[in-house]
């Protein structure tokens, strides 16, 4: 299970967030649903492991183990994967040379041998027909001059690659059109399974028509405020944040 | 300017001994004397020259290096075992040891045809300088330390391409020092690409010792109309006394392509230095370099590119990565004359410390006086981007290996339009094992 307990995280002297609580257990998909600046991305952040971020309070438990202590890439090896709302431009380090390392080393802190060259283009190139993704892109250097549907195709055959215990969804819908957000749901949904969680991030209910959630979260000045299942998607899909807002604040 | 009133310098004072013993009694005699008195009259460059500022050679020479001696025959069998063991495949290899051209260790037989190399000392006795190549000689009359060059000239190679003529097997140009007592070495070689013809150079320094040394290394380049011109160069494995000064006097006709990327990973003291003149319209040139320094090394970049005629490109790209308590100097001056309308010059000096002990004197500038250009400069000096490095680290690629990642993207920029693939895997190669070493 992937927890988060009491959680007060600081930028700068700011609070974003306040005691935040949370579980996704093995087999489950949470959405975390809430305005802007609520602190859905520092959440994220913070649990893989980005060091801008002041931890005050609290822990973050994978299967009991707390990972703030941990670096970025050893969290990586426990099997937590962040799927960036803005994927980094890499120039000058080819895709494949970049799939191949992160994948190795992951296999290697875990003691496994690594892939050898002809399993691992077998396993990349399965993944990027699922995911739509040119082999030509494999060959560019890292997100350099991808569009924003590529970037996030290219996060998902990433997690895909690298199957993930708990796969953090950074609103991987943010610029995508109908058709790439279907083709990345469609990656996320063939990578769900009973060992497997996410914690999907999102402003709008549209994903998660396609990525249907087991359970649903609203998240508000750094808490988590209300909990329920896919139908409160909806409802605040219609009524939008203001009550939770308005709650949170008194 | 009126005379500097200058005390003469220890070195300078042996080097007017030296020259007075090494001066040969030939038709040379008349040029070196000639060289030696501009060179007496300016001395060594000191810091009080805007260009030398970093490099002040006053300070930094204390004693004049002897000329190197004519290497002996176990000299040349050193030579011979080093140059076996390193080749670019398909090259016609052009040696100099010690200063001197040796064509028992060179091999000419890959040579394409139309293309001639033969020794310098043999060309200038026989003949009168080619006058693309005097001109473009001329863009270095500034500079003493090349009047001290021509003034000790010890050999090098003349090469020409006959115009019309591709060819098609690079040309290795090997500077090797035997590294065995102290000594100076002063070498000039000279390429003239005819009109319409194009030549690749690699031309590699490397020293078979640790002795004390003291290169003064020129290439004067004249690349004719409609020709292009690929220069590589790797200054590579020099020890800590080691002082090279290598300087390209080249000048460009119109239409014509000159790119030039440098490799240097070494020791001691560096200074790389380049005039470049764009005389014809429509040329391009493109200057890349990476610099790998750590302990107390020292390399200078510096170039003088002039826009003479419009409606040319100049590209200055040059990445240094600093470790230890090395010093990186990048100094780069685009001039556009009155008239080279529509010149097109970028330049771009990025520096990355991997210590904190290091140091870097990035210096970029322009001066324009045509009014129809787009001209523009950057230089930036720190540390890997954190956001790179963060998302490296969050699909579980290590620190170290993902520092080691960047700095090797980062330098291979600057190498990835060399043409000839085994010297462009030879660099990236360089810039991986170097970062190893480094703790990358």
């Amino acid at each position: 299970m992937l927890e988060v307990r009491n959680l007060h995280v600081e930028v700068e002297g700011q609070k974003i967030l306040r005691g935040l609580d949370l579980k996704v257990h093995p087999g489950e998909v949470a959405a975390i649903m809430g305005p802007n600046g609520s602190g859905k991305s520092t959440l994220s952040y913070v649990i893989a492991g980005r060091e801008d971020y002041e931890v005050t309070d609290g822990e973050v438990l994978l299967d009991g183990e707390n990972v703030l202590e941990m670096d970025p890439e050893e969290r990586a090896a426990k099997g937590l994967f962040l799927a960036f709302q803005y994927p980094v431009e890499i120039p000058g380090v080819a895709t494949m040379t970049f799939l191949k390392a992160s994948v190795n080393a992951q296999r290697k802190s875990r003691g496994e041998p690594e892939l050898s060259t002809p399993d691992f283009m077998r396993h990349v190139k399965q993944g990027a027909e699922r995911l739509e993704v040119n082999p030509d892109m494999l060959k560019r250097p890292l997100n350099v001059g991808f569009s924003g549907g590529e970037k996030k195709r290219m996060e998902i055959l990433q997690m895909a690659l690298l199957e993930p215990r708990y796969g953090l969804l950074d609103e991987t819908d943010s610029g995508l059109d109908i058709d790439a957000l279907r083709i990345v749901s469609n990656g996320v949904n063939a990578l769900r399974a009973a060992n497997r969680g996410f914690l999907v991030i999102t402003h709008y209910q549209r994903l998660l028509d396609y990525i249907k959630p087991d359970v649903v979260h609203i998240m508000s000045k750094g808490r988590i405020i209300k909990s329920g299942d896919a139908a409160l998607a909806l409802e605040l899909e219609k009524n939008g944040y203001r009550d939770y807002v308005a709650d949170a604040a008194a | 300017m009126p005379p500097m009133i200058r005390r003469e310098h220890d070195a300078e004072r042996m080097l007017g001994e030296q020259f007075r013993a090494f001066r040969p009694a030939d038709a040379s005699a008349g040029r070196r004397d000639e060289a030696f008195t501009l060179f007496s009259e300016a001395g060594l460059p000191s810091r009080r020259i805007e260009s030398w500022h970093y490099t002040d050679l006053r300070g930094l020479v204390r004693e004049a290096l002897p000329p190197a001696p004519e290497p002996d025959a176990a000299t040349i069998e050193a030579a011979r075992e080093r140059l076996a063991a390193h080749a670019v495949p398909g090259a016609a290899r052009v040696v100099v040891l010690d200063g001197t051209y040796r064509p028992e260790l060179s091999d000419l037989s890959a040579l394409s045809a139309g293309v001639t190399v033969t020794s310098v000392l043999d060309a200038l006795s026989t003949g009168d300088l080619d006058a693309g190549l005097a001109a473009a000689q001329k863009l270095g009359q500034v500079e003493s330390m090349l009047a001290l060059n021509a003034a000790f000239l010890q050999g090098g190679a003349m090469i020409v391409v006959a115009p019309d003529t591709q060819a098609a097997a690079p040309i290795e140009l090997v500077m090797l020092l035997s590294g065995r007592a102290p000594a100076a070495t002063y070498d000039r070689s000279y390429v003239k690409v005819g009109d319409r013809a194009s030549l690749t150079l690699v031309e590699r320094h490397a020293s078979l010792g640790d002795a004390k040394s003291l290169a003064a290394t020129v290439l004067v380049a004249a690349v004719g109309d409609g020709a292009s011109f690929e220069h590589l160069a790797r200054i590579d494995g020099l020890g800590p006394q080691a002082l090279h000064l290598g300087t390209t006097l080249i000048r460009l006709g119109a239409d014509a392509k000159f790119e030039a990327t440098t490799l240097v990973a070494t020791g001691g003291v560096t200074r790389r230095q380049a005039y470049l003149e764009f005389v014809g319209e429509n040329a391009t040139a493109h200057l890349y370099g990476v610099s790998l320094l750590d302990g107390k090394s020292h390399a200078d970049t510096t170039l003088i590119v002039t826009h003479t005629a419009a409606h040319c490109e100049s590209r200055e790209l040059f990445k240094h990565i600093l470790d230890g308590e090395a010093t990186g100097i990048y100094q780069g001056r685009v001039v556009v004359a009155p008239g080279a309308q529509k010149t097109d010059g970028k330049m771009l000096s990025k520096c990355v410390f991997l210590g904190d002990g290091a140091n870097m004197y990035n210096k970029p500038e322009l001066e324009i006086f045509a009014d129809d250009v787009v001209c523009g400069h950057g230089a930036t000096v720190g540390a890997l981007d954190d956001d790179q490095l963060f998302y490296l680290r969050a699909r579980g690629i290590p620190l170290r290996e993902a520092q080691a990642l960047l700095l090797e993207a980062f330098a291979s920029e600057a190498i990835e339009t060399v043409s000839v693939a085994s010297v462009k895997d030879e660099m990236n190669d360089r810039v991986g094992e170097w970062l190893r070493q480094h703790g990358r």
